[in-house]
C-alpha cells in the first residue's frame, strides 16, 4: 500500500513537470504574444523589441523555461496584466480560489443530495414513473449547454422574479470582515449573519447551474450501481435469511452501491472546473473560472499560467486521493494497481 | 504518467468496449436492431435527427431571405431596444442588425450539422489512428499512446477545447471544428484500442494468421470492421457534445465570426449581451441546440443500451 502510494506520488510529480512545460510552450505560441498583452494599444515595434529583451523572450525557449522554473521556485509567477492589473499572478489566484471552492462545494452538495437518493429510488422501482422521468430528465440535463442553463436561472430567478441576486459574490454595501477568503465561513465565524446569508444567496443560482451535469452523472452511476447490487447473490441470500428489508437496503445494497459513486464524485472535480469557466462568467462571479475566461479574452498570460498549473495540480492530486481511497476500500485494487 | 486519470470516463468507455467484445455468433448490429426498434427512446431520437437533417438539407428552400443582408436595418434601434416586428416575408421579425431571424435560424441548422458531424468525424479519425496503432501493435507503443490519451482525458473538455481554440489568431468555423474534435480524440482512441485488444486474441484473427494473411490486412479487414459498432454508438453521442462544446466556445468569444453563415451556437453567443432585453434572440437558438443535442443523445443511449449484454435476455 505504501509502495503504491509512493509510486503514484512519483508519477504525479512527473505529470506536473510535463504539464508545466506544455503549458509554458503553449502560452508562448499564442497569437499576439506575451509582450503585446502588456503594452496592448500602445504597442510600437520599438516598445515590443524592448519588452522582449527585458522579459527575456528573445532567448531560446528552453532557457526561458529553466529561468521560469527558477522564479517559480521563489514563488514568482509574474504580474497580472488585465484581471487585476499590477497584482502578482499568484495573489490573483489565491484571492479568486476560495470563491470557486465555495461555489464547487455547494454545487457538489446539490448534486449529491439529489443525485444519490433519486438514483436509489429510481433503481428500486425500475421502469416506474419516477425512474423513467428522472432518466429522461438527466438526458435532457446533459443536452442543455451549461451557460444557457445559467442564463435561464439568472433570467427567471434574478431578473424576472428578483428572488436572488443576479451577479457578484456579496453585496458591496455590506461591511464584512475578511478572515479566510471564504465569505460564508467568514460571516459565520465573525457572527456577521447578514454577511454570511448574503454570500450564500449569491452562491445558490451559480451552484445549481454548475451542479447540473455532476447531478446527471451521479444519478446515472448511483442508479446503475444500485441496480447491479440488487441483482447480486448476497442480496438474495440476505432476503432468504429473512432480514428486514430496511436492513438489507442499508447494510447490503447502499454500502456496496456507493463505491462507484465515491469515485465518480472525485472525478467530477475536473468537470466542475470546466463548468466554472462558463457559470462564473454568466453570473460575473469573481472566481478562478471567470479569471480564466477573462485571461483568455484579454491575453493575461501570467494569470492563465498560474491558474492552469494550479488546477492541473489540484486535479491530479484529487485523482490520486480517489485512487488511494479506492485501494483502501477495495483490497483487490491494490495488487492490480501495482501491476499496471 | 498516472494510469487512472479520468478513470470514470475510461471505465464507461471500456465497459462499452467489453459489451461488444462479449458478443457471440449472432451479428451484433442485427441483434441490437431487434431490441432497439422496440424502444420509444430510439424512435424519438431518430425522428428529431431526421427532421433536423431534412431542415438542414432544404434550408435554402425554407428560408425566405438572405440571412446575411441587413434588410430591415431601418426598423431596428439598439439604443431604443427595438427590433423589426414580424411582417410578410419575415415571420419572426429581425435581429439587432436588421437581418431576418427566421431565415437565420433555418440556415443555421446547416452549419450546426456541419460543425457537429465534421468535429465528430475528425475526432473519430484521430482516435482511430491512435486506437488502431495502440491496439494492433500493443507493447510499449500501446503504453505510450495510452498514457498520452489518459492525460488528455483527465483535462476538463471545455478547458482543452478553449486552450486549442485560442491558438488560432482568427477564429472561424474550421478552428472551432478542430478545437472541438481534439477533445474527442482520446475518447475514440481508448474505445477502439479496447476493441482491438479484445479482437487480437480471438479465434478469427488466429485463423487468419494461420492462413498466412498479412498483418495489415488482418488489422484493417478483420479486426477494425469488427470493432466499429460501439464506436458508431459513441459517435452519435459525440455529435451532441460537439454541438454543445462549439456553442460554449462561441459563448467565450472563440467561435466563428463569419456573419454570412450563421450557426446556432454563434447566434446564441451573439445574443447573450441582449438576453435581458430581447430573450427570444437567445432562447430560439438555445432551444434548437437542446432539441438536436437531445435527439443525438437519445439515439446514442438507446443503441448503447441495446448493445449492452446485460440487457440481452
Amino acid at each position: 500500500m505504501l509502495k503504491y502510494a509512493i509510486r503514484r506520488m512519483g508519477q504525479l510529480i512527473l505529470v506536473l513537470v510535463v504539464l508545466s512545460l506544455l503549458i509554458f510552450v503553449w502560452l508562448r505560441s499564442l497569437p499576439g504574444g506575451y509582450e503585446r498583452s502588456i503594452c496592448a494599444e500602445r504597442c510600437t515595434p520599438e516598445k515590443i523589441a524592448e519588452l522582449k529583451t527585458v522579459l527575456g523572450l528573445d532567448q531560446p525557449i528552453i532557457v526561458q523555461y529553466v529561468k521560469f522554473l527558477g522564479r517559480v521556485a521563489q514563488g514568482n509567477f509574474g504580474t497580472s496584466a488585465r484581471v487585476i492589473p499590477g497584482k502578482s499572478a499568484l495573489d490573483v489566484f489565491l484571492e479568486r480560489f476560495p470563491a470557486t471552492i465555495e461555489l464547487s462545494v455547494l454545487a457538489m452538495l446539490f448534486a449529491l443530495s439529489i443525485g444519490i437518493p433519486l438514483g436509489y429510488l429510481a433503481a428500486s422501482r425500475k421502469g416506474g414513473i419516477l425512474d423513467n422521468l428522472s432518466v429522461i430528465g438527466t438526458l435532457v440535463g446533459i443536452a442543455v449547454p451549461v451557460f444557457f442553463l445559467a442564463y435561464l436561472l439568472k433570467f427567471i430567478f434574478a431578473v424576472k422574479l428578483g428572488w436572488l441576486p443576479p451577479s457578484g459574490r456579496q453585496d458591496p454595501t455590506i461591511d464584512a470582515t475578511r478572515v479566510t477568503g471564504f465569505f460564508v465561513i467568514d460571516g459565520l465565524a465573525t457572527r456577521e449573519w447578514d454577511a454570511a446569508w448574503d454570500a450564500l444567496k449569491h452562491l445558490i443560482l451559480p451552484a445549481i447551474a454548475l451542479g447540473t451535469i455532476p447531478l446527471a452523472v451521479i444519478f446515472r452511476i448511483a442508479r446503475g450501481s444500485v441496480l447491479d447490487v440488487l441483482g447480486e447473490d448476497y442480496v438474495r441470500t440476505a432476503e432468504a435469511k429473512g432480514l428486514a428489508v430496511a436492513t438489507i437496503r442499508r447494510r447490503h445494497v447502499l454500502r456496496n452501491a456507493m463505491l462507484p459513486v465515491v469515485t465518480v464524485t472525485g472525478l467530477q472535480v475536473g468537470a466542475l472546473l470546466g463548468g466554472a469557466i462558463l457559470t462564473e462568467t454568466v453570473f460575473n462571479f469573481p472566481g478562478i473560472g471567470q479569471a480564466v475566461a477573462q485571461s483568455f479574452r484579454e491575453k493575461d498570460y501570467p494569470v492563465l499560467q498560474v491558474i492552469l498549473l494550479a488546477s492541473a495540480a489540484i486535479f491530479v492530486l484529487v485523482n490520486l486521493l480517489v485512487d488511494l481511497s479506492y485501494a483502501y476500500i477495495d483490497p483487490r485494487i491494490r495488487t492490480t494497481g501495482a501491476k499496471r | 504518467m498516472t494510469t487512472s486519470l479520468g478513470s470514470a470516463r475510461k471505465q464507461r468507455i471500456d465497459h462499452l468496449a467489453g459489451a461488444a467484445a462479449a458478443d457471440g455468433g449472432v451479428s451484433l448490429l442485427l441483434d441490437a436492431w431487434r431490441r432497439v426498434r422496440r424502444s420509444p427512446v430510439f424512435w424519438v431520437g431518430a425522428v428529431i435527427i431526421v427532421l433536423f437533417v431534412l431542415l438542414a438539407a432544404f434550408a435554402n428552400l425554407i428560408a425566405t431571405q438572405d440571412p446575411s443582408l441587413q434588410l430591415l436595418r431601418g426598423q431596428v434601434s439598439v439604443a431604443k431596444n427595438q427590433l423589426a416586428a414580424a411582417q410578410p416575408g419575415f415571420p419572426w421579425g429581425s435581429d439587432f442588425l436588421g437581418r431576418d431571424l427566421f431565415s437565420r435560424m433555418v440556415l443555421a441548422s446547416r452549419q450546426t450539422l456541419v460543425v457537429g458531424v465534421a468535429a465528430t468525424l475528425l475526432g473519430l479519425f484521430g482516435g482511430m489512428v491512435f486506437g488502431v496503432v495502440a491496439g494492433a501493435l500493443g507493447g510499449w507503443v500501446d503504453g505510450a499512446v495510452m498514457r498520452m490519451v489518459d492525460v488528455m482525458l483527465s483535462f476538463p473538455s471545455i478547458l482543452l477545447a478553449t486552450t486549442i481554440a485560442v491558438l488560432f489568431a482568427k477564429p472561424n468555423q474550421s478552428t472551432v471544428i478542430i478545437a472541438v474534435a481534439v477533445v474527442q480524440v482520446p475518447v475514440f482512441a481508448r474505445l477502439l484500442r479496447g476493441q482491438m485488444l479484445a479482437q487480437r486474441d480471438s479465434d478469427h484473427v488466429l485463423a487468419a494468421t494461420a492462413l498466412g494473411v498479412k498483418r495489415g490486412s488482418i488489422i484493417f479487414r478483420h479486426m477494425l470492421p469488427n470493432s466499429m459498432s460501439p464506436v458508431i454508438v459513441q459517435a452519435t453521442i459525440v455529435v451532441a457534445t460537439s454541438i454543445i462544446d462549439a456553442a460554449a466556445l462561441s459563448f467565450l468569444g472563440l467561435g466563428s465570426l463569419d456573419a454570412s453563415s450563421p450557426e446556432w451556437g454563434q447566434m446564441l453567443g451573439e445574443a447573450q449581451s441582449k438576453i435581458d432585453y430581447q430573450p427570444h434572440l437567445a432562447f430560439l437558438p438555445a432551444v434548437a441546440i437542446i432539441i438536436v443535442a437531445l435527439g443525438f443523445t437519445l439515439l446514442g443511449e438507446s443503441m448503447r443500451e441495446a448493445l449492452d449484454p446485460k440487457n440481452r435476455r
